[in-house]
């Protein structure tokens, strides 16, 4: 079973993510911010991490850096939720270490899609 | 698969709403000079999470505008905008905007993007101007690029060079690969020469660099999008293969792949930066309309009042603690349930103790079972508090003056249905606070008060309502201009003798209104009354007392719960009412009272240090008594509002609890009467409103006196 | 309960119910008040139940006779009786009470009306309804919906309202409050 670890502050994202991926047959953990979403990833084995930038607590770029020093998580795929214009954010990302992006607002198709291509 | 959207749009609104409230509450309390971050970053979250949401949700309207609102806020945190004082305002308006619209949605109706038109054009104009930074550069778009590149004849030659890490960042060439197979027919050999010696490999680096070639039809959009990710740390070629070329002429020689001119195509643009932010907003369909004059504010308000009154919610959110002490209790119901069960199913007289037990225990279970479901429906009033920080501040800005807020009492806990009622009077009576009480700053000076008028809002629990007070330090009441209006409009007659307290109440009179010139805040003088109506159908009541010169105090009390009530039943005659206990000081014989007979008005019963006036129920309801006579009946001392006054009555009965049914519902209030409830036999018992009893038997506060003079403000 | 009357109760409510989950339709239950028959959209009638002593509401208009518990629902009951003026009015074992829904501006409201004797539920056609021009002109015109007839019958038809309730002009007897 492949397990997604869902990561975004807004419910109502969360709620579409997870009912999304899980008609799509994944298994779905939700965290709604940084460190909500480092301690399911040591508790779980996480496939792929789909998570927000913006959020409190811990943001995603920092997310990113603390689960790449875990050794579990070394390669798991990481996808950064940014908007458009937010290129530095992307770009933070990448050097954080995170794989690739989606980017808002997506529709549930576009999702799919994305992490199809990289889970294989 | 298409997943049906909407049903995520319910939360959507709800935590829209909440971040609204977030951005506000911030707002109102950011000190521009001295920006803390967290706070500004927390704004800008709530707004980036609204803006996300409704893009997803298709929400378009609210997205475009949020986008603006955003992209400022970002600019702010990242110290690259100075935010001015008048920045708050219209962030404030921002918020209302989006509140509205959001409303609108949720109504079912279209976004009104009128006023989020005129808005955006102000932020327009900032982010234009105002800045001091280079606008961020913005990907015009990321999975898809805009210019039509060149499309291959045949297909493409790509050459591959990756970061070294790009396996640290979960990315696999792999798995790119395996994309560009999908497009077309695919070779791969890779370019060994720089992996090193076994010895010094790290084998979570990427030391191979690979040429592709991709026969087939795929635009070079296509294949440049598969390496989107990657292509900043990594060296990437695309060359068209040339017209004619077949694959067997391509030699797979990695020494001989010589790259023609280099066509780097890089994903982001360097052309002439543009100030694309700008761009973003000078939004595709609206053309810029000259700004609207402002609309005049009366038509404005009423437009806001209508959007913004929300239906009331339908869900509560509960603690968990409540709901387990919950369960706990009908944990506890349910042994007592079993244990009875046993004892009556082998019932012998010896028993009978044990069954009374029993039954004292289910009695017990059952009350606390119903206190702890009525205190799931009870919330902190703070949530009836939290719009008035907002509307003092916009108030107080509209009329010019200075005004501080100051809340007490917020984790005062009371029905969700009564709070959510109440909320519109409390509305309005601050609003009359604020309009018609506090004085300019000029006045206040000269009055030799400060500068800043104070009002407060105060709850309380007090036996078993919950009082509400809306207090302010401003002018008072004008005893004068109120009576000289009551006589004018008929209220009154100039014969009349009134108190001062009943000139004031004189407010809550339909048809009043002292304001010269009628301001679209509070001044038409059909508030009050509606005011004062909206809270006798919750069961409560209010007052107002004032002192000239000093300030005003509205009152209002509310039952803490509309359902349930601890009754006394006393029989007038053929007629059995219900007092409710908790306003029950005591009951006494009439006979061997002190009872002073007052011409024109009530008897006064004289108990122990206190003049406590009579009040006369078969009289003043019209009903036939077993007695007239005073020394006959039995009388029932009973305290409301802080006076106390002396039930006449035949008889008194049980004491129960009842379930107060509204008379509302089906007929309408009636004076004296708080509601009715079903006896045990059946029969419908009225419930009597102490208050209301007063007031018909004509009992002025003046007439309840304590032989000391003491501070009036103590209970007896 | 009166048993006697039950028996004319009963099959009547049946049939109301009956009607009522079938298709709506310009049915009235009709009774009489005094000389006159009058009607009511069967729709609006929850059920009709045997007089029963009221709780009298203090200080209310002489026509409100009071509460009554009507299915653990508090309602007021009007003597229809009074309200159209009817000189005599009588509570014997044919006396009923015939709940009905009101609409309002909000909910609606249930409020049950003494009259002298419920008659039968009968149709009317749009054809067979007139307005009644005698009546424009008194206080209760505004309950008149029109007049059905058919051979043998003359209804009046009543479209009631909550205004039933409140106090009749000219004939207050209310209670003026004592200046304090």
């Amino acid at each position: 079973m492949t397990t997604i670890l869902a990561v975004d502050d807004s419910a109502s994202m969360r709620q579409m993510v997870t009912f999304t991926l899980k008609g799509a047959g994944y298994d779905v953990i939700e965290a709604s911010d940084g460190q909500d979403a480092l301690d399911k990833a040591k508790v779980s084995a996480v496939d792929l991490v789909l998570s927000d930038i913006n959020m409190p607590i811990m943001d995603g770029i920092e997310l990113v850096k603390n689960l790449r020093v875990i050794p579990d998580y070394k390669f798991t795929p990481i996808l950064m939720l940014t908007t458009e214009s937010a290129s530095d954010k992307k770009m933070a990302g990448k050097n954080a270490g995170a794989t690739g992006w989606l980017v808002k607002p997506f529709n549930p198709d576009q999702l799919l899609a994305t992490i199809k291509k990289v889970l294989g | 698969m298409s997943v049906d959207l909407s049903q995520f749009h319910q939360v959507f609104f709800e935590e829209s709403h909440e971040g609204l409230d977030i951005m506000e509450s911030a707002l109102l309390n950011i000190d521009v000079s001295n920006i803390d971050s967290e706070t500004i970053n927390e704004i800008f979250r709530a707004a980036h999470s609204i803006k996300g949401g409704s893009g997803t949700f298709g929400f378009n309207e609210i997205a475009d505008f949020t986008h603006v609102v955003e992209t400022l806020l970002d600019l702010i945190r990242s110290d690259q905008f100075v935010m001015q004082p008048d920045n708050v305002d219209l962030f404030l308006k921002s918020v209302d905007c989006i509140r509205t619209m959001i409303n609108e949605l949720e109504g079912g109706s279209t976004c009104d993007t009128e006023q989020a038109n005129v808005l955006k054009q102000q932020f327009e104009v900032l982010l234009d101007g105002g800045f001091s930074g280079e606008p961020e550069q913005s990907d015009a778009s990321e999975t898809k690029v805009s210019a039509k590149d060149e499309t291959g004849g045949n297909g493409w030659q790509i050459y591959f060079k990756p970061d070294i890490d790009i396996l640290r960042t979960g990315n696999e060439p792999l798995r790119m690969f395996r994309e560009l197979a999908e497009l077309g027919e695919l070779s791969v050999s890779a370019v060994t020469d720089e992996i090193p010696a076994l010895g010094e490999l790290d084998p979570e680096a990427c030391y191979t660099a690979w040429n592709l070639t991709l026969w087939g039809d795929a635009d070079e959009s296509q294949v440049k999008e598969i390496f989107e990710w990657v292509v900043d740390e990594s060296e990437l070629t695309i060359t068209p293969l040339s017209l004619g070329a077949d694959r067997h002429a391509q030699t797979e020689s990695p020494q001989e792949v010589s790259l023609e001119e280099p066509q780097v195509q890089d994903l982001t643009s360097n052309a002439a930066p543009q100030n694309l932010v700008s761009q973003n907003l000078v939004s595709k369909n609206v053309v810029p309309q000259a700004p609207k004059p402002e609309r005049p504010k009366a038509e404005k308000k009423a437009g806001d009042a209508k959007k913004e009154s929300k239906p009331e919610s339908v869900s509560i959110r509960v603690g968990t603690d409540k709901i387990d002490n919950l369960i706990n209790m009908v944990g506890e119901l349910v042994i007592t349930q079993s244990m009875l069960g046993e004892i009556g199913s082998d019932f012998t007289v010896e028993n009978l103790p044990k069954l009374m037990a029993g039954l004292e225990q289910l009695s017990q279970h059952t009350r606390e079972l119903q206190e702890s479901v009525m205190s799931i429906r009870m919330l902190p009033i703070s949530f009836a508090f939290s719009r008035f920080p907002r509307l003092v501040h916009d108030m107080s800005q509209n009329l010019s003056k200075k005004v501080e807020l100051i809340l007490q009492g917020e984790n005062t806990e009371l029905d969700k249905t009564v709070m959510e009622r109440i909320s519109d009077p409390l509305v309005h009576l601050v609003r009359n606070s604020l309009d018609h009480g506090i004085e300019s700053p000029e006045q206040r000076l000269a009055a030799g008060k400060d500068e800043m008028g104070q009002i407060t809002l105060s709850a309380f629990h007090q036996g078993g309502n919950i009082v509400i007070q809306i207090i302010d330090d401003g002018a008072g009441l004008n005893k004068d201009r109120i009576l000289t209006k009551a006589i004018e409009k008929g209220l009154v007659s100039d014969s009349d003798h009134l108190s001062d307290e009943q000139i004031y109440d004189l407010i809550f009179r339909a048809g009043f209104s002292t304001a010269e010139a009628v301001t679209d805040i509070s001044g038409r003088g059909v508030g009050m009354d509606v005011v004062r109506r909206n809270i006798q159908e919750l069961s409560g009541s209010v007052e107002v007392e004032s002192t000239p010169g000093s300030g005003s105090v509205f009152t209002i009390r509310l039952p803490l719960t509309l359902a349930i009530l601890d009754g006394q039943l006393i029989r007038v005659g053929q007629n059995v009412y219900i007092l409710p206990l908790i306003s029950i000081i005591e009951s006494i014989q009439s006979y061997d009272q002190a009872i002073h007979r007052v011409s024109g008005g009530c008897d006064i019963l004289r108990l122990r240090d206190e003049y406590v006036p009579i009040v006369r129920l078969w009289e003043i309801f019209n009903v036939k008594p077993d007695s007239k006579k005073v020394e006959d009946g039995l009388l029932v001392v009973v305290e409301c509002e802080n006076i106390k006054v002396a039930i006449l009555i035949d008889d008194l009965q049980a004491q129960q609890q009842v379930v107060i049914k509204s008379l509302n519902d089906n007929y309408t209030t009636v004076e004296g009467l708080s509601g009715a409830t079903i006896l045990g036999d059946g029969t419908v018992s009225l419930i009597l409103d102490i208050g209301g009893l007063i007031k018909l038997a004509g009992v002025s506060k003046e007439q309840y006196k304590k032989v000391e003079h003491t501070d009036d403000s103590e209970a007896a | 309960m009166n048993t006697e009357e039950d028996g004319a109760i009963d099959p009547l409510n049946a049939s109301i119910a009956e009607i009522k989950s079938g298709e709506a339709s310009e049915q009235y239950l009709t009774f009489f008040m005094g000389k006159e028959e009058f009607g009511v959209d069967i729709l609006s009638v929850q059920e009709i139940r045997g007089w029963e002593p009221v709780t009298p509401i203090p200080n209310s208009p002489e026509h409100v006779l009071g509460v009554m518990n009507l299915r653990g629902t508090v309602a007021p009951i009007i003597d229809l009786r009074m309200s159209f003026g009817i000189e005599e009015r009588r509570y014997t074992e044919k006396t009923v009470v015939i709940v009905l829904t009101i609409p309002t501006e909000k909910k609606s409201k249930i409020i049950g009306v003494v009259v002298d004797a419920v008659s039968d539920v009968c149709s009317f056609t749009k054809s067979e309804i007139q307005p009644s021009p005698e009546l424009t002109q008194t206080d209760q015109a505004q309950y008149v919906k029109g007049l059905g007839s058919t051979e043998d019958k003359m209804v009046i038809l009543l479209q009631l309202t909550e205004c039933l309730m409140a106090a009749p002009k000219g004939r207050d007897k209310q209670r003026q409050l004592k200046a304090g």
